[in-house]
């Protein structure tokens, strides 16, 4: 139930992306791995950072689909009062990343090489020291498994990945509610007007 | 607005929130909040003998009166003792409030002196907690703790507050709004599919109300027999659901699962629509799921969307609060009589009586409470232990309103009895209430008993008294080749055990004494306790073995009745 992205990759068959935004509060991200964990549901990588409004954060899941049901993952996820909102991006058409960054050996006779294999998977190098290069590298996790493949033959130090994030294509969004502009919500607010899925203060509805 | 410290901003908000009794145990950390206790004497306190106990006697407290039922421990040990009462709470969905005392702030995470992380330890048995670190953030706290216990699914919530922090000081304003962006029960259900599920029911042949908890917490017993009436479903409970429908209607045909009634479990494996209310289609009730009834079409009424398709597929899933939902699922779903069905059933249960009580000279326990039944008129509120005393008392007591069956059901915590009974004997002054004790578990709370002296609570007490871990002995002689390992335990005199405390004691020996005792127990206005000597040898019955289905319900075997 995946759709592939930009480069044609389908993610692993039955993984699932899960958008959970969270309230900002101390310990939400315990009450979030310890439901996965209580329920046998896999985590593959999760990713925790600020949303666009202050004060919620926004949780990115892989999810292994095999071990977890999604809509159950969802309502699971639901039933955490700091939890918001919950968005399944499987379905969706999405563009999903994750950042790697990649410590490689390098010497004298190499390093030319290496430099050219990061530059064909449009890698940054980002520290270069006599004994190794660093390579920050960007895109779904084919592509940064391809280059961690094509890079290992020389000897990789450290290897570091974020995880994924993602979002959906075109203007649907996972946000709570999108802010309105100020000049719109004083028009709406003086003719009494509810825009579509915002909250605004009529307390008739 | 005032200035107040914490410990009295927490005993404000109690009553803001018309939360009066207490049932807590004193330790360093919580002793400011002790220190404030007597300036707010609108709030009683009861004092346990273990904190587990606490936590038991706020659930039962909370399961008779519908209230929100709160129990309060120190620190360290004292909240690490109340887990197992909150797990109780958790796992049947009822609104605890445990309130604890950490270290101070600036001892939290040091591993000082009776730290525990309370939080971390509840947080997967709570519906919500908080660690309150400033005596600002108290009020919200214990009104968004309330709210969240007492509201939709119900279920525990604990409150976890530092030293320091009861004895800072801050602006008391008791919050009137509360803003919870992440917790909006649904409790409308969805139109359309209270239709789709009407239509169901309108061209069933063999329809089924499976009731459950939710039917008693969402207080919608008129509205379920409305349905019932209506429609002609037989309606069946769950363990937990006894006396959601009262067992005395002619639509009423027991409940269902591993200790269940024979033409319950067969119902609901012939039915098929099976209309599951406010229940979560668990495995003590549904036998192996797999090979639960695979024609039914499930109709899921629930007010947790999670419950829905968990371990079911459902046909019809409708999220609501059942008193808001059934009313239009009645009013939507045609009159009809289903004679046959009905028949059918009769005639199964004509076929296996399961709760024939066999005429014998020794004291069974099924005559034990039969003859409770009889000599309550129906009228007393039971609280159970866990085992095979529990089985018998939801079996062979009749039922006829919602919160008259006291028990652990999801994770059947032996002990639960004797201080689930003075909860609910807390919440219910002048009424009758019973704990009907298992002697194995009788003893792991028994300590409670002095909190029947002090506060005079007229709890009557029925040991069955079958000298073993009763349920023990019939699994191992079932499925253990009769190899009983530990499953014999022995037992202090407990007659003599009520007397050391003050309390009434009597014996039962034969079965003779039976309505004698109870009589005498009834005429004492005071607390009695019963030892019933019963059969020792007497099993549960009818039984679906672990893993098999529901369809496979065994009966009692010919020799053993013969016995
Ligand atoms: C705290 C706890 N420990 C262990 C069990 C497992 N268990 C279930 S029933 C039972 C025996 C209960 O014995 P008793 O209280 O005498 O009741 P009886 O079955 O004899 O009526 C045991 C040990 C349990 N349910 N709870
Ligand atoms: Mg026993």
């Amino acid at each position: 139930m995946t759709t592939s992205t930009e480069n044609g990759y389908r993610p692993h068959h039955l993984s699932h992306t899960v958008v959970a935004i969270v309230e900002d509060k101390p310990g939400v991200l315990m009450r979030v791995s310890s439901l996965f964990r209580r329920r046998g549901f896999n985590i593959e990588s999760l990713t925790v950072g600020p949303t666009e409004e202050k004060g919620l954060s926004r949780i990115t899941i892989v999810v292994d689909g095999e071990s977890a049901p999604v809509e159950q993952v969802e309502k699971q996820l639901y039933k955490l009062i700091d939890v918001i909102k919950v968005s399944d991006l499987s379905s969706e058409d999405m563009v999903a990343r994750e950042l790697a960054l990649i410590k490689v050996r390098a010497n004298n006779l190499n390093r030319h090489e290496i430099l050219e294999i990061a530059s064909v998977f449009r890698a940054d190098i980002v520290d270069m020291a006599t004994g190794s290069v660093i390579i920050q590298v960007v895109g779904d996790e084919a592509k940064i498994d391809g280059l961690v493949k094509m890079l290992e033959p020389y000897g990789i130090r450290e290897l570091s990945r974020t995880g994924r994030v993602a979002m959906v294509r075109g203007t649907k969004t996972t946000t709570v509610h999108e802010r309105e502009p100020e000049q719109i919500a004083r028009v709406h607010a003086s003719q009494g007007r509810r825009v579509d899925d915002m909250e605004l203060p009529f307390s008739s509805d | 607005m005032a200035r107040l410290n914490g410990a009295q901003i927490v005993l404000e908000s109690l009553q803001r929130e018309g939360i009066d009794t207490m049932f807590g145990y004193p330790g360093g950390v919580v002793l400011p909040l002790y220190d404030t206790l007597p300036q707010y004497p609108g709030i009683r306190h009861i004092l346990v003998r273990h904190e587990q106990a606490a936590a038991h006697m706020a659930d039962g407290y909370a399961r008779a009166s519908g209230r929100v039922g709160l129990c309060l421990g120190t620190s360290g040990p004292g909240a690490t003792n109340l887990v197992t009462g909150i797990c109780t709470a958790w796992m049947d969905s009822t609104p605890v409030l445990a309130l604890t005392g950490n270290v101070t702030r600036a001892l939290l995470g040091k591993d000082g002196f009776q730290e525990a992380d309370i939080t971390g330890i509840t947080q997967p048995i709570t519906k919500h907690n908080y660690l309150v670190m400033r005596a600002d953030n108290i009020a919200m706290s214990m009104r968004e703790a309330v709210h969240i216990a007492s509201t939709g699914r119900p279920g525990p919530v604990l409150v976890d507050i530092p030293k320091d922090v009861f004895q800072e000081e801050a602006e008391f304003e008791w919050p009137e709004q509360i803003n919870l962006r992440g917790y909006r029960p649904t409790t409308e259900g969805h139109a359309g599919m209270i239709k789709r599920a009407a239509k169901l029911i309108d061209e069933a042949k063999r329809p089924i109300i499976i009731s459950g908890h939710g039917i008693i917490w969402g207080d919608a017993q008129k509205e379920l027999v409305d349905l019932a009436e209506k429609a002609n479903i037989p309606v069946i409970t769950t363990f937990l659901g006894i006396g959601g429908f009262p067992e005395s209607h002619d639509l009423s045909y027991g409940w269902l699962g591993m200790h269940g009634m024979y033409y319950a479990n067969h119902a609901a494996d012939g039915a098929d629509v099976v209309i599951g209310i406010g229940m979560r289609f668990d495995d003590r009730a549904m036998g192996r799921f797999n090979a639960f009834n695979p024609n039914a079409k499930i109709i899921h009424i629930d007010i947790d969307p999670a419950e829905i398709g968990k371990n079911f597929s459902t046909a019809v899933p409708i999220v609501g609060d059942a008193k808001r939902v059934l009313p239009k699922l009645a009013a939507e779903v045609k009159e009809q009589r289903r004679p046959e069905w009905i028949r059918w059933i009769d005639q199964l249960r004509e076929d296996h009586p399961s709760l024939h009580v066999r005429e014998t000279r020794r004291m069974l326990p099924q005559y034990v409470m039969r003859t409770l039944y009889e000599e309550t008129q129906g009228n007393a509120t039971i609280a159970t232990g866990v085992g095979q005393h529990q089985m018998w008392a939801g079996q062979h007591y009749i039922y006829k309103r919602p919160r008259q069956l006291i028990s652990s059901g999801g994770l059947g915590t032996m002990g639960f009895e004797l201080p689930a009974a003075i909860g609910a004997q807390v919440a219910l002054p002048g009424q009758e209430v019973w704990a009907i004790a298992g002697d194995g578990g009788f003893q792991m709370t028994m300590q409670e008993l002095a909190v029947l002296v002090d506060e005079q609570l007229p709890v009557k007490i029925a040991i069955m008294n079958n000298g073993y871990l009763g349920m023990i002995r019939q699994w191992q002689e079932l499925f253990y080749d009769k190899n009983l390992v530990s499953a014999s335990i022995t037992q202090p005199d407990f007659c003599k055990i009520a007397e050391a405390y003050g309390i009434k004691g009597l014996r039962a020996e034969h079965k003779s004494d039976v309505p004698r005792v109870i009589q005498e127990a009834r005429e004492h206005r005071g607390p009695v306790l019963i030892d019933f000597m019963i059969d020792q040898e007497e099993n549960v019955w009818p039984m679906v073995p672990a893993g098999a289905a529901l369809s496979e319900t065994l009966e009692q075997p010919a020799s053993e009745a013969a016995r």
